[in-house]
């Protein structure tokens, strides 16, 4: 069991590691150990990052597919967008607001469309989101505030590594303190076993509801960082195919494994470019990674594991203590990992 | 006199033109044990399943400590203080076996989702109340050491048994079990009889269960109900129930020559 000084003291490890990790990046970015380009892909490796993981939590732990993420993340990419453009206020604070706002009308989309849809089981789910994200498109297209298909321009380049990291880390943060909670536990339930879970009190729609508008929150989130990176949006870049994309993330790096998502939205980012050599070829490289670790691992890269530093520190430790048991000659201290 | 704990009174459903059930009436006291027996397809499951909302009844009214949950969710009627088990079983199988118990605690902690992503101190206190709930709840069934393993790797008797435990942490005024010794060995059922005693003083609750083994119905159970092709056919002690010819005929079938 977990001592109140040991819950301190991993808030404080995490604090430390994710602090030494930013400015490791921070570092790399500013020495220029690497080009001016690769430090900007760090930007869509941010973003991806947070919809995979914001993905993963209906599609890995609540066990729901479904199949218009790219729909919640226009739509958080345009309110932001609108919002930042429309109003006169200092970059500090209408940038996390129009972040939130977008987040916010992303989440209520989730409710309205997760309320009829989440009756439903498996494939229709699928349908019927995939059926929501191209009506959000097609709205998009049609209406005049948002530019039509000429799209939007000139939105503000808020969206910077530092800006993205906090992103970032907040996501991860919040996803994973919600899965370790009450909440969580029934949105598991859900995904193990939906009449059980009902049968043991569970209000099922109502967590299925809330897990699915919590992904929705964090894709419109992803998405005001997508619109302030390009400053250029245009409904052309929210179609199936970008919610297929997340979805792939999800499922290589494992269905409910935070830690898979953020590998493999990282790798699948970063992937296309690394392969330019290949030129034409390598989206067939691509693919064939894809096929590869589905026929040999199904279970996607980490399956449902979860790094924790903590205990990974904890197992090294051990493995320490042992070796110098011997040398020691001492019994004691055993059990503590 | 102390009105019953759960009051059903001509309780019927349909399928499509099949009375499944009719005409089921029963009143359980606090703390009673009831059997509920019968050959195959007689209706038995159907009777928990409408008494825990899964289906809804065409016919007659279910009343719990005075209150009637007609047109109440399944989990609303677990909350007001009916818990089920299941024939096949249902766990969380993935989930470690502290967790299922757990989850069914869920209602019992107040937390908001906000102190929860936040983790204010309510959080981390009713979290640790509940592991020590749930521990305590294990314990009953000596479980308590398994608490971190996967419950799907548990051996079948130790499945059904924390099925029971998951049904406890519900905190219900009505336990129903359905078929609680199939496949169990008869040391393991033995050892089950003294856990449904235990944990109906324990936790001052009325029981009713489904089970085909007649070792365990004719030892444990206070008064028993024989269902066939959806009628009740008998009702009353062990002793009585045995006895009777009619039930006799339903499990064995007519005499020859009679």
């Amino acid at each position: 069991m977990m001592t109140k000084k040991n819950v301190g003291g991993r808030y404080l490890l995490n604090t430390v590691a994710t602090c030494l990790l930013f400015g490791a990046i921070m570092l790399v970015v500013e020495s220029g150990l690497i080009n001016r380009y690769m430090a900007m892909m760090l930007i869509p490796v941010g973003y991806n990052i947070i919809l995979a993981t914001s993905l993963n939590l209906s599609a890995g732990f609540l066990g729901q597919l479904p199949l218009g993420h790219a729909g919640f993340m226009s739509i958080g990419a345009y309110t932001c967008a609108l919002f930042t453009m429309a109003v006169d206020m200092p970059a500090a604070v209408e940038f996390p607001l129009g972040l939130l706002i977008g987040g916010v009308a992303a989440a209520l989309c989730g409710v309205i469309i997760g309320l009829p849809a989440l009756r439903l089981r498996g494939d229709y789910l699928a349908i019927i989101t995939l059926g929501f994200g191209e009506i959000i498109r097609v709205i998009i297209l049609n209406l005049d505030f948002t530019g039509g298909a000429f799209g939007l321009k000139g939105i503000p380049k808020y969206t910077t590594i530092p800006v993205v990291f906090v992103c970032v880390v907040i996501t991860i943060f919040a996803i994973h303190t919600l899965i370790k909670s009450r909440h969580g536990r029934a949105i598991l339930s859900i995904r193990e076993d939906e009449i059980a879970a009902e049968a043991s009190g569970i209000s099922t729609t109502y967590y299925k509801v809330l897990a699915f508008s919590f992904s929705a929150f964090f894709a419109g989130i992803a998405g005001g960082l997508y619109a302030h990176y390009l400053s250029i949006l245009g409904p052309a870049n929210f179609g199936f195919m970008k919610s297929v994309e997340i979805l792939v993330m999800v499922v290589l790096g494992g269905l409910g494994s935070m830690m898979g998502s953020v590998v493999s939205a990282t790798a699948l980012t970063l992937l296309p470019e690394l392969l330019r050599g290949f030129s034409e070829y390598r989206m067939i490289v691509y693919s064939l990674l894809l096929v590869i670790v589905m026929i040999f691992k199904p279970s996607g890269l980490f399956g449902r594991y979860d790094f924790s530093l903590g205990d990974s520190l904890g197992k090294i430790g051990s493995i320490f203590r042992r070796k110098k048991k011997p040398e020691q000659g001492g019994e004691n201290d055993e059990s503590d990992s | 006199m102390m009105s019953p704990i759960l009051d059903v009174s001509h309780l019927g459903i349909d399928f499509g033109g099949l009375q499944a059930l009719d005409d089921f009436n029963i009143q359980v006291d606090a703390k009673e044990i009831v059997g509920l027996i019968g050959p195959n397809g007689a209706g038995k499951t159907t009777v928990f399943n409408l008494l825990t909302n899964v289906y809804k009844p065409s016919r007659g009214s279910i009343s719990l400590t005075g209150q009637d949950t007609r047109g109440k969710s399944i989990h609303a009627v677990t909350q007001s203080g009916i818990a089920r088990t299941f024939q096949n079983i249902r766990l969380f199988r993935d989930l470690s076996v502290i967790d299922n118990v757990k989850i069914a605690l869920h209602n019992g902690m107040k937390y908001t989702m906000a102190e929860a992503i936040l983790r204010l101190p309510r959080y981390w206190k009713q979290e640790k109340e509940s592991t020590a709930t749930a521990l305590k709840l294990l314990d009953v069934f000596n479980m308590a050491h398994l608490a971190n393993e996967p419950a799907g790797s548990l051996p079948y008797g130790s499945q059904r048994r924390l099925e029971i435990a998951r049904a406890l942490a519900t905190n219900p005024r009505v336990l129903l079990l359905d078929e609680p010794a199939a496949g169990m060995n008869p040391s393991e059922t033995q050892e089950l009889m003294d856990t449904i005693h235990h944990i109906r003083d324990m936790f001052d609750i009325a029981i009713i269960l489904i089970e085909h083994d007649m070792s365990l119905v004719m030892g444990i159970c206070e008064r028993i109900l024989v269902l066939n092709y959806g009628l009740i056919i008998a009702q009353g002690t062990p002793e009585e129930v045995r006895n009777n010819p009619v039930v006799i005929e339903a499990y064995l079938g007519q005499q020859r020559g009679e």
